[in-house]
């Protein structure tokens, strides 16, 4: 399997929408291969079309608030000795997390599709939040579906997601999290794709969902190389990028950029969620070498049993407690140009306490999962090589569950 | 020769009436008591389609997906479900089988032995609810070469350039979804309608066999009965859940209902 140069990943699948020949497609009822096909023909034409790409770069800015900081951690550098560690922190971004991009580019074509109604699935509550944000800014209708479990969990983004005019539909099947909210979802489109614009909330589902979305992250990336060339006059020779995984969206624009360059150069490392310590659920499709499936309408790397029936999973983290992963991941491990690992929930609070006493930042539990890795390696490189962790999402979220694992804060 | 699917319509056609279809989850809500439901409704039924459960269904609403739910929960496996099909095949007033599914199953089953469990077992036909043309060209082809009826979907959303180039690459038999829904939805669209949409396959080539399925009950299935067959899905699953929740047997309330809806057709 083999990346080509100069061509973004999201456009390298063939005829059929799969990348390295396996993965993604469009697995879809019937229903929706009408919807499907006009939306994949209208973001063909909006992303080529200045005016749309002059609109997109004004909200990103003006709304938004790009460029995102970009950071060196000098205290925690210092206390782990080795490896210096910088940070990208995405989590400056509008409504606190890199969701924003894919929300408000979704409202975008939502709007110049001339729907008024917009549906998304959210885990975390991020993808929802940002949604409903977005939703609210350019006057669109919204529902969130978010499993019942998620709801608790993630009380903070939820009352702001009310807050913004938006409905939660509670998804009370399965293992009540975002994988079934995701399934619901998809279903809601099913019965109302002719008056409904339907937003995926990272680069997974159908092929053209994978697109707009990392089409949409790949500012991180942008910001990142001019912010690298500014501090740097040039791109440093020894660069790891972490970030963690769920279905990949932060992952992806925090490397777009940066995949042709050689690995020895700039290596790619994701960190899925390998959950609580001794349990024998994780979300780590990637780093435990899952079988390939299909689920929510494309094929990847999937927890599941012999069978075919999707795996539960769990997380303390519930933006990366998903079954499934990006088909772009899947090809940037099988082409292995990233590599991928887990931390465990324990790992992560571990990280969050070290970033936290150390560093004016605030990382949630999904980044900490990154920062997890970071702390781990860095001790072992020389001071030459850089680590840069993208801190994609605010703990603000998290403060329940911060809470009760670490006691008060 | 005929395949056991067509002979099925030529009689119920013979009859002036559209052949009735039963949609039940293998295994609900267990093994032996959803062979009891297929031999029962064998009675009134033409065809029996059975879906083997899986637990991310993406086109099922809530009924289909509490009974996919309660037959995994009873642990029932693929092998389960052609069991189902091999022990129904051998009364001698079985009907012929169609199995419906998503695709990751037969997927991770594997293609080619999936079809060689679907002969054995006695499968006639399938239907893959996230295998959309031109996706499935090639496995229906395989399905074709097995004597297994692949049975394309079709929706008011398909366009009529679609629907020309999937009805020349179907079998037998067409299913037009009749309204934009999952299944179980509520009926949303008139009838009227729905059949002036099934008129318009049923132009582009009058030999294909057209069912028409999603929202259909007692309530309405008498004002379908022009088409040449009709799926009832949700309204079963639904009194087998009622049935278990009364602490009555599914088995013989479901017969009722099917006799039921045969009577509105004929
Ligand atoms: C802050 C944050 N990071 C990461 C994720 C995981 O998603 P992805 O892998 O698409 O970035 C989420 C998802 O909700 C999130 O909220």
């Amino acid at each position: 399997m083999k990346i080509k140069k100069n061509i973004p990943l999201i456009d390298q699948h063939d005829k059929l929408g799969f990348w390295g020949g396996k993965f993604g497609g469009s697995y879809i009822p019937e229903t929706l291969k009408k919807p499907v096909n006009e939306l994949t023909e209208k973001f063909k034409k909006l992303r080529k079309n200045k005016s749309f790409i002059a609109k997109r770069d004004f909200y990103f800015k003006s709304y938004i608030g790009s460029p995102t900081r970009f950071i060196k951690l000098d205290n925690l550098s210092k206390h782990l000795g080795g490896a210096e560690i910088w940070a990208k922190v995405v989590s400056d971004a509008n409504g606190g997390a890199h969701k924003i991009y894919n929300a408000t580019v979704h409202a975008l074509i939502c709007k110049a599709m001339g729907k008024k109604y917009i549906i998304g699935d959210t885990g975390a509550g991020y993808a929802g939040k940002m949604l409903s944000m977005a939703a609210k800014k350019f006057g669109l209708k919204c529902k969130i579906f978010m499993g019942a479990k998620d709801i608790k969990r993630q009380k903070p983004n939820c009352d702001a997601i009310r807050k913004n005019g938006a409905e939660i539909v509670p998804v009370t099947t399965g293992s009540q999290t975002l994988v079934d909210a995701v399934s619901e979802c998809m279903r809601y489109w099913v019965s109302n794709c002719d008056t409904t614009h339907m937003c995926v909330g990272s680069t997974v589902g159908p092929n053209i969902f994978v697109k707009i979305c990392g089409w949409s992250t790949a500012q991180i990336s942008r910001e990142l190389k001019a912010q690298l060339i500014l501090e740097f006059k040039n791109i440093p020779k020894k660069i790891k990028l972490i970030n963690c995984v769920g279905g990949g969206s932060s992952a992806y624009g925090f490397w777009s950029e940066f995949i042709d360059y050689p690995k020895t150069q700039i290596e790619l490392i994701g960190v899925e969620a390998g959950g609580p310590k001794n349990s024998k659920l994780h979300a780590a499709p990637l780093s435990r070498n899952a079988k390939l499936g299909i689920l929510h309408g494309a094929a990847s790397y999937v927890c599941q049993d012999k069978e075919g029936q999707i795996n539960e999973t769990e997380s303390i983290s519930a933006g990366l407690d998903y079954p499934g992963v990006s088909p772009i991941h899947c090809f940037l491990k099988d082409a292995k140009r990233a590599r991928y690992t887990y931390a465990t929930d324990e790992d992560a609070l571990n990280a969050y306490k070290l970033v936290t006493r150390f560093e004016k930042l605030n990382p949630s539990l999904e980044p900490s999962h990154a920062f997890a890795e970071a702390i781990k390696i860095a001790p072992k490189l020389s001071q030459d090589n850089m680590i840069i962790v993208n801190s994609c999402g605010d703990a603000k979220k998290d403060r329940d569950i911060l809470k009760q694992r670490l006691g008060k804060k | 020769m005929n395949s056991p699917i067509a002979e099925a319509f030529i009689k119920a056609n013979k009859n002036k009436r559209p052949a009735l279809l039963t949609y039940t989850v293998a295994g609900d809500n267990s093994k032996k008591k959803s062979l009891q439901i297929l031999n029962a409704i064998s009675n009134y039924a033409d065809i029996c389609e059975i879906g083997f459960p899986h637990n991310t269904p993406i086109a099922d609403g809530g009924q289909i997906q509490t009974s996919a739910y309660r037959a995994i929960k009873n642990g029932i496996r693929i092998s389960d479900v052609f069991d189902i099909v091999s022990i129904y095949r051998k009364n001698k007033n079985s009907k012929p089988i169609i199995l419906m599914g998503y695709y990751n199953m037969i997927f991770q089953y594997g293609e080619n032995k999936f079809l060689k469990s679907c002969k054995n077992s006695g499968v006639d036909g399938l239907i893959v609810v996230d295998l959309p043309w031109p996706e499935n060209k090639k496995f229906a082809k395989k399905c074709k070469n097995n004597f297994i009826d692949f049975i394309q979907l079709i929706s008011p959303t398909t366009s009529f350039e679609r629907l020309k180039k999937i009805i020349k690459d179907s079998h037998n038999v067409i299913y037009y979804i009749s309204m934009l829904s999952t299944t179980g939805g509520k009926l949303k669209v008139s009838p009227k309608e729905i059949l002036l949409n099934y008129n318009k396959i049923k132009k582009i080539n009058p030999k294909k066999k057209c069912i028409i399925g999603f929202g259909i009950t007692e309530k309405n299935i008498s004002k379908l009965k022009s088409s040449d067959g009709l799926v009832v899905g949700s309204q079963i699953s639904k009194e087998i859940s009622r049935s278990l929740n009364n602490r009555q047997n599914p088995v013989t309330n479901v017969s009722k209902l099917v006799k039921k809806l045969k009577n509105k057709i004929l």
